[in-house]
């Protein structure tokens, strides 16, 4: 039975085995954005054995590019991209101790063994719901790379963030799950 | 001849791109009430209802509806009877989307193919004109995300395959993307022509108003086709397992070459954005 969580990073092993396919999430605390362009220059900071700008153990990375803050507000719309554009990346940081990923859509099968192996979650926010998501955003600035844009590593207070645990650290899958359920075509081979 | 300064295009695109990021068309709102009523799992019944709730809060706080406020494509129809005076026509829309973009506070997602180097402005739109009959222009400034585009496809198949072949390619195409172009989607299917007119119809085919069916009799009865056939995946929306995985099919056909038959399906995400100018 699908139960909900609340979780603040930094999340331990314990957090993250505690969560099934289908939990609701609430994150609130500090989390960090990032897309293709900010995971590229993580992984070439790490290459050249130079630190990161922000911590990953047990942190939670969010996949998005806001849009810019209209004044007096804290940002603009601010929903999921699709993952499977930082599937390459992802083992390298779910090594180095990321502990949740947020973003919408599937995960390779790779990514999906590597959260496995040590011990992290992929979370769905809903996409397309920026608008919404953003009522979540206490606080966002921009720490790294703010040449990309959009793209800018963010650091994001957010307050009861929702989203659903799509894959966990058993490797199981919730779109396989609750698709199976409501197809009526034959299964793709 | 009927003279139209191009400042009132720059103005009306700008406006436009705004509009159409903000608010919500009346014929999507009443496609995801019918999608929410219609909707059996409990997860896509959640989807649905935060989907109503997003495009209100957009609406009331002029925030975009979703962070990825797109490539703007502009379908231009340009009346044959008009003269366009000021300056460059092109240059008048590309001014309307980095005014409308810049002041509208929406995210720039341009960039170089290869450096990735931003523009700065969102600009360049990609417009595609038509020449018709008439002393008007009709501007539709359409934005289009980049999550649902990526799961686009063409196809050129052996004319051999037929509709069954077509079929497959479209239900294909939509199980191939599963949950990653944020459905419920909107599927827009061109037939025929050459490679890129299939491209063309196919996000040509997205402008027709939800909920209308097609004109042509035929087509909105292979549409029904389709639209039954993607449903039964199952994929469901965000692709959490359900059954309104598309709202709609549209569909747009013309003749083709004897050797080919191309398909090409343009998948369209829920934030089915666009708004129309006319001058």
């Amino acid at each position: 039975m699908p139960k909900t969580v609340k979780l603040t990073p930094p999340l331990t092993n314990e957090d993250v085995r505690n969560l099934e396919i289908g939990d609701k999430v609430l994150v609130s605390g500090v989390i960090y954005t990032a897309r293709d362009a900010a995971h590229k220059r993580l992984l070439d900071l790490l290459e050249a054995g130079k630190p990161l700008p922000m911590e990953l153990q047990g942190q939670i990375l969010y996949y998005v590019g806001p849009s810019p803050a209209r004044p007096g507000r804290v940002i603009g719309a601010a929903g999921p991209t699709t993952s499977y554009r930082m599937d390459s990346f992802a083992p390298t940081l779910l090594r180095l101790g990321l502990k949740a990923m947020i973003g919408k859509g599937k995960r390779s099968p790779e990514v999906i063994a590597a959260m496995k192996e040590y011990q992290a979650v992929y979370l769905g926010a809903t996409g397309g719901a920026g608008a919404l998501i953003s009522r979540c955003i206490k606080d966002a600035r921009v720490i790294a790379f703010p040449e990309l844009g959009p793209e800018a590593i963010h650091r994001l207070e957010v307050e009861d963030l929702p989203a659903i645990v799509i894959n966990d650290c058993e490797g199981r899958d919730l779109f396989e799950i609750g698709v199976a359920r409501y197809r009526r075509s034959p299964a793709p081979k | 001849m009927r003279e139209i300064e191009v400042a009132k295009v720059t103005q009306g695109v700008k406006q436009a791109a705004i509009d159409a990021n903000y608010e919500a068309s009346a014929d999507l709102l009443a496609a995801l009430a019918r999608g929410a009523a219609a909707e059996e799992s409990e997860s896509g019944r959640e989807i649905f209802r935060q989907l109503l709730e997003n495009a209100g809060i957009a609406r009331e706080e002029r925030v975009p509806m979703c962070q990825d406020c797109g490539l703007a494509v502009v379908f231009v129809e340009l009346g044959q009877d008009v003269h366009l005076v000021g300056g460059s026509f092109e240059a008048a829309i590309q001014e309307g989307i980095r005014q409308g973009y810049g002041e509208g506070y929406l995210r720039k997602s341009l960039c170089h193919p290869l450096t990735r180097a931003n523009t700065g402005d969102n600009t360049p739109a990609v417009i595609h004109t038509e020449i018709v009959p008439g002393d008007r222009l009709k501007l539709t400034v359409v934005p289009k995300g980049g999550g649902s585009e990526n799961m686009s496809r063409v196809h050129m198949l052996k004319p051999a395959e037929g509709w069954a072949g077509i079929k497959e390619k479209v239900v294909g195409t939509v199980r191939e993307a599963g949950p990653n172009p944020c459905p419920p989607i909107i599927v827009g299917v061109g037939i025929g022509g050459s490679f890129e007119q299939a491209a063309y119809l196919s996000k040509k085919s997205l402008l027709r108003e939800l909920g209308l069916p097609n004109p042509d009799p035929e087509l909105a009865r292979l549409e029904e086709e389709l639209l039954l056939a993607v449903n039964d995946l199952g994929i469901g929306p965000q692709g959490l397992g359900g059954r309104i995985t598309a709202l709609a099919v549209h569909l747009l056909m013309q003749q083709c070459h004897i050797a080919s038959l191309p398909v090409a399906v343009n998948i369209q995400c829920h934030a089915s954005r666009h708004r129309e100018v006319i001058l």
